[in-house]
């Protein structure tokens, strides 16, 4: 077995479990200065025990060689290109991370009381009035910890509403090019899920919207963009045909970098949405995180926000618990605090121009790129692309090579893959999303391995359909994996 | 010759339920399973569970993605394919034989005359976009 192939780099990096030796550990306590207490007395029977049966034991240097090892086989942002659809993996500004790190921010407790933590309020209320501003609604909660805990959030917000009008309702209805967790979401919340399709254009076709709206549906999960890189250019009749019927309309922020500065959906329709702090504001995102999945909403839903709210008085920020209608807590305290000190550091680096530049520059790139492969690649809907666009692998498939391979290859080339196979609506799907924060010497990189790749699948499929070949573990039987899952460490007999 | 069983019906949807016999079984078809790729997990309706026609009853998840399936007919499930579980690859290799889903009891078996042949399903399948 090769133990080491580069001075620094160990190839066949073992689990933490088999590195561990007895008695190691990587801390060291001081001496009691307070009378010892017997901890299986005072927890009662049987909640201690001696030891954790195969917990690693090993010394500080081996954990953070071993994780810093592990991070170089990694691919992030701050590498190169990520251009994976939908996910808005946009550039994590270090002025973020400064501001972050103000010491009363950083090192602020939740429980610290209110008087003692006005400037930390005083993020979180300008955060959310920024946001309200943004997507035309009128109130905001921070609390979410992400997109679908967004989504979650939302939909109970509008269940309540529709129960204080006294019709509850039964489902939602979800287009086919809408964000993926958004059936998911309907049914945790309770709903049945209806599935609309979407017409040749990629959009929602009204006509069948008007037949489907009926008065058990409760309301419409759409994402716009959606799924297809395609603006909903009927949004506003949309929203008008599920008001018309008594339902309240949701839409899913995960695509909100095509809008931000531009639209609003809060002004085309939209009575509640969540945003991807993640995403659109920058904080980091896949890894990194935490995410934050902020909810907006108009003005009727916002009685049932979650709980407790940010209130003015006399002078000050308050916690307000005084709810009676609100859905609840949906997390412990405010929310990821330290993300939505990253994100209004985002917005006030911006202002207002500069965030509609961003957005302007995000649907450009992506329309750079469209333009640039379209000769290489099928694109199955021809509607004006906004911040992505969604080729299929039809035109490759005929010399056996699928999206998936396609993203393995591009690997070998230095990027990130696109999303692979979704939305499902597009056969064999490459979904790309350059986001603003690509130059374009950087794109233009992407584009000719993108084309470099179809040439290859022309003349050489054999050698895409094996890739990668320059990544520490070449292709991993994915299928396997997902059968027959391997998911805790166990001594070996 | 066919693929597809004579004496299946067909939906849009690529289910299929096999018709002639006391109870019939209700399955993906193998056009199904190639756009869906190597299957690897199954989630099958419970035993007594009625299926009604055009509802989602269970799913299946490639390595692509999470697919719903949908009941062609309406009836009570007798039993399901528990081989699945530990065999969801069985989905791929024999999808109209060993990797049937679930054995129902029609409840209305008129309703058969609104699903496909085979020949109208493979004729279908000729001219539906992917």
């Amino acid at each position: 077995m090769i133990r080491k192939t580069r001075s620094h780099i160990n190839i066949n990096e073992q689990l933490l479990f088999e590195m561990s030796s007895p008695g190691k550990k990587a801390y060291q306590l001081p001496p009691l200065d307070v009378p010892a207490v017997d901890a299986a007395a005072a927890l009662g029977g049987g909640g201690t025990r001696e030891s954790i049966e195969d917990f690693p034991e090993v010394s500080e240097v081996e954990v953070i060689r071993h994780y810093t090892r592990l991070s170089t086989w990694n691919y992030a942002i701050d590498l190169g290109m990520f251009p994976l659809g939908s996910c808005t993996m946009k550039y994590n500004p270090r002025i973020n991370e400064v501001v972050a790190r103000t010491e009363g921010l950083a090192w602020a407790h939740p429980y610290q009381p209110d008087a003692l933590s006005q400037g930390a309020m005083e993020v979180m209320a300008h955060l959310e009035s920024a946001l309200a501003e943004i997507t035309g609604m009128d109130a905001v909660t921070l609390q979410p910890a992400a997109g679908a805990h967004g989504e979650m959030t939302g939909i109970l917000l509008i269940r309540a509403a529709l129960e204080k009008r006294g019709d509850a309702r039964k489902k939602i209805l979800v287009p086919d090019s809408a964000h993926g967790t958004n059936p998911a979401t309907a049914a945790m919340a309770g709903y049945g899920v209806a599935n609309l399709k979407s017409n040749s254009l990629g959009m929602v076709d009204v006509a069948t919207l008007e037949q489907e709206m009926t008065g058990e549906i409760a309301g419409l999960m759409i994402t716009n963009p959606n799924t297809v890189g395609v603006f909903e250019e009927n949004i506003a009749r949309i929203c008008e045909v599920v008001h018309a019927k008594g339902g309240l309309v949701y839409m899913d922020g995960a695509n909100m970098n095509a809008l931000v500065g531009v639209a609003r959906p809060g002004d085309f329709g939209i009575d509640v949405m969540h945003l991807n702090l993640h995403k659109t504001f920058s904080t980091p995102h896949g890894g990194g995180g935490p995410g934050s999945g902020a909810v907006a909403c108009k003005a009727e839903l916002a009685p049932h926000l979650p709980g407790p709210r940010l209130a003015r008085v006399d002078g000050a920020w308050r916690w307000n618990y005084d709810l009676p209608e609100s859905i609840g807590r949906v997390r412990a305290f405010y929310g990821n605090f330290g993300v939505l000190v990253r994100a209004l550091a985002y917005i006030l680096a911006h202002g207002g121009n500069g965030l509609t530049n961003a957005t302007l520059d995000a649907i450009l790139n992506a329309n750079y790129i469209r333009k640039l492969l379209q000769p290489f690649y099928d694109l199955p809907y021809q509607s004006p692309s906004m911040h992505e666009v969604v080729f299929s692998d039809d035109r490759q498939a005929k010399n056996g090579v699928r999206t998936g391979d396609i993203a393995k290859r591009l690997i070998d080339y230095g990027f990130h893959p696109y999303t692979v196979s979704f939305p499902l609506i597009v056969h064999g799907a490459l979904m790309i999303e350059p986001t603003e924060t690509e130059s374009k010497p950087e794109i233009d990189l992407f584009v000719d391995a993108m084309i470099s790749i179809a040439g290859e699948i022309e003349t050489n499929p054999a050698l895409v359909t094996g890739a990668p070949y320059l990544t520490r573990t070449t292709r991993v039987d994915e299928v396997t994996a997902a059968r027959k899952p391997v998911v805790r460490w166990r001594r070996p007999a | 010759m066919s693929t597809y069983p004579e004496n299946f019906r067909y939906t849009k949807e690529h289910e299929w339920v096999s018709v002639g016999g006391e109870t019939s079984r209700i399955g993906i078809t193998d056009h199904a399973q190639k756009e869906l790729g190597d299957i690897v997990y199954v989630d099958l309706p419970k035993v007594g569970a009625a299926l009604s026609p055009g509802a989602a009853f269970g799913s299946v998840e490639s390595v692509k993605a999470v697919s719903d399936i949908y009941a062609p007919v309406s009836g009570e499930v007798l039993a399901v394919n528990e081989a699945l579980a530990a065999t969801p690859e069985t989905l791929n290799s024999d999808a109209h034989g060993d990797g049937w889903l679930v054995e129902v009891r029609l409840a209305n078996a008129g309703e058969l005359g609104g699903l496909m042949t085979a020949a109208q399903y493979e004729a279908y399948l000729g001219g539906a976009a992917h």
